[in-house]
């Protein structure tokens, strides 16, 4: 496998979705390139730390916005 | 890195969506905001589908649960994608407003969660085509394989968790998702944030399995190339 099928490969294979023959080539290839090797690690990585960020959080103002207009929607088509 | 199974110093191994589920589950926050008046449901709220069908019959207050289940989130999806909060907050009203009108069109063979968010990411896709008209193109597809290759490759180091604060690491991470075209964004919400499957993401979105992959490949790869950027540029204190 070269650099570029390898690139091709990296987003299947953090969600581990690669079939075992193309995982097997993908790591083989990894093995022996430091390039690709940061690549895969720095993009696990990424996810990683998107996930792990502050969620948004949902305003109380906003909220109660949105239970009016749900309050008011809701009793007109009783 | 607390995880193990994300081998950033040594190996390689899949992110298992089961441990993102946890760390997600974990992360995120109970809501906060004070408790409105609520209309009492007659369905328990575990169960869905049960809650679902009320709501379809005219209880409101099965239909304010469910509402009451997911605004964090669709609020948090809608934000993610216009990264504007009064576009944000119109999306999210919009959408469950939208959810109620045509409740009785949800086929209740798909989880009522991912007809949702389909609902508020067209929501909020419109509002951002609106703001930003020659930004947002979803449905041509993704040309062009030049971009995919990394031209210069360097460790990172520290990870930007270990770093940086928490506070400042989220700046930085608003700023680099902020930056993200939007068809790339959006797909990397609902994958990666969201969680929703890749079908579940196609069919939310309405463009195909492939193009999902695709898109997501991009979108995680272009993530990796900004954050790249902005940890070169920006040297820790």
């Amino acid at each position: 496998m070269n650099c570029t099928s390898a690139i091709h490969e990296i987003s299947s294979y953090i969600d581990g979705e690669l079939e075992a023959s193309v995982r097997i080539e993908l790591e083989e290839h990894l093995r022996e390139c430091e390039g690709c090797a940061i690549i895969v690690r720095q993009t696990q990585l990424t996810v990683e730390i998107f996930c792990n960020d502050k969620p948004v959080e949902l305003p109380p103002d906003v909220r109660s916005r949105l239970h009016e207009k749900l309050k008011h929607k809701l009793h007109k088509s009783k | 890195m607390q995880y193990a199974t994300l081998n950033v110093g040594s190996g390689f191994g899949p992110i298992h969506s089961a441990v993102l589920t946890t760390r997600l589950l974990a992360k995120n926050p109970k809501l906060s905001a004070p408790t409105p008046e609520r209309i009492p449901s007659k369905i328990a709220r575990e169960d869905e589908p049960l809650l679902v069908k009320a709501a379809k019959s005219g209880d409101a207050g099965a239909f304010e649960e469910l509402v009451n289940r997911y605004e964090s989130k669709i609020f948090r999806l809608t934000m993610n994608i216009t990264r504007n909060r009064e576009d944000a907050e119109d999306s999210m009203q919009e959408a469950f407003l939208k959810a109620y009108s045509h409740l009785h069109t949800f086929k209740e063979d798909s989880r009522f969660y991912t007809w949702l968010v389909r609902i508020a990411a067209n929501e909020a896709l419109m509002r951002l085509r609106k703001r930003r008209p020659n930004q947002v193109s979803l449905d041509e597809p993704v040309q062009g394989e030049d971009d995919l290759m990394p031209r210069e490759v360097e460790d990172w180091g520290p990870s930007p968790e270990q770093r940086y604060a928490q506070s400042e690491l989220h700046e930085i991470l608003d700023q680099v998702i902020e930056s993200l075209d939007p068809d790339f964004r959006t797909v990397f919400v609902l994958r990666d944030i969201e969680e929703l499957s890749t079908e579940e993401t196609a069919q939310a979105m309405g463009i195909s399995v492939p193009a999902v992959k695709s898109r997501l490949l991009r979108a995680r790869l272009k993530l990796r190339q900004k954050l790249d950027r902005f940890l070169r540029d920006r040297k820790p204190n």
